[in-house]
């Protein structure tokens, strides 16, 4: 629709002349306008809500014991209204073995550190502990003169 | 605590299925990365694969065709395909999943259902006091029930779908015939 050379003026008229054409042909409602109505009423489909329904997995006299400990979750979370009790955090690997794995585990990876003549020392050191009633093997291989 | 709520208490046994409602489902297909579960309602729910705790692409759950399924309702409306998760809002599962092999499913109304959910519901705790079992009630109308025999578990089921009709005493009585043999 853009002509060459539309003078700015024509241009107008043509606009004024458009939006006089919609604007007649636009209808609109000449009614009020209709304040919407605040409801105070919500609606609910589902029956959770209405009575304090319990979890519905449950387990008796042991038979499922998971089910037993989500019970008392389950059932203690909407009373107790979650009072978080993070006293102790349970810890994945117990203390005891954490502390077998520490011990094993600084002293391989110490080993890989150390410098070579380390190496060899701490290996007798374990030879020593390891064989106590057996001696060692001959720590230091001497020179063995021939024999004519 | 409800507060000015009201609601319409109904007997039906047709479930409709409603956001964030735990219900038993059964799985009839498989289609791709998506299982469909009959949840007794008009349509059949979708079930994501991914919907599982710790589920990722490569380590899928192990779902077959005719496993029982416990979960929520994550989208629910008329206009929509209902869609299932086993999984809570925080990404863990608490009891939702496959429910295991052996056990046994039936159905009663969903009035049934809410009383026997009921903060202190009497027939749940009498039940209770007579042997070990496991008890999985969905919102849908379905309960699967599992005990050490098969005698038991029937018992249990018998129990059950009668209460909807016996009367508090009828029901101690039937107890204290069992408790006692």
């Amino acid at each position: 629709f853009m002509q060459r050379g539309l003078d700015s003026q024509t241009k107008k008229q043509l606009e004024e002349e458009e939006k006089k054409i919609i604007s007649d042909e636009h209808w609109y409602l000449d009614l009020p306008d209709l304040k919407e109505k605040e409801s105070f009423i919500i609606e609910e489909r589902s029956f959770m809500a209405c009575e304090d329904l319990l979890y519905g997995r449950m387990s008796f006299k042991g038979f499922n014991p998971e089910i037993e400990k989500l019970m008392i979750k389950m059932n203690s979370r909407g009373k107790e209204e979650e009072i978080e009790v993070d006293e102790k955090m349970e810890a994945d690997v117990s203390d005891e073995e954490m502390a077998r794995r520490y011990e094993t585990l600084v002293g391989t990876i110490g080993k890989k550190f150390l410098r070579k003549r380390d190496q060899r020392v701490l290996q007798d050191e374990d030879e020593d502990w390891n064989s106590n009633a057996t001696p060692s093997k001959t720590s230091k291989k001497q020179f063995l003169k021939p024999q004519d | 605590a409800a507060g000015g709520a009201y609601w319409v208490d109904s007997q039906q046994r047709r479930y409709v299925p409603v956001k964030g409602d735990h219900v038993i489902g059964i799985v009839t297909a498989k289609a791709g990365d998506v299982f469909k579960l009959d949840v007794g309602g008009s349509e059949q729910a979708s079930l994501s694969y991914l919907a599982f705790e710790g589920a990722t692409k490569r380590n899928r759950p192990n779902v077959q065709v005719g496993d029982l399924i416990y979960g929520q309702f994550l989208v629910a409306n008329k206009d929509m395909e209902p869609e299932i998760v086993c999984i809570d809002s925080s990404g863990r599962s608490s009891g939702m999943g496959i429910i295991g092999q052996d056990g046994f499913l039936f159905k009663v109304s969903l009035g049934l259902i809410r009383k026997l959910l009921a903060p202190k519901c009497e027939i749940i705790q009498e039940l209770s006091q007579l042997y070990p079992f496991e008890l999985v009630l969905g919102m849908n109308g379905r309960i699967w029930v599992k005990a050490k025999t098969v005698q038991q578990t029937l018992i249990i089921v018998n129990i059950l779908e009668a209460c909807e009709y016996m009367t508090a005493e009828q029901r101690k009585q039937a107890l204290a015939k069992l408790s006692g043999n």
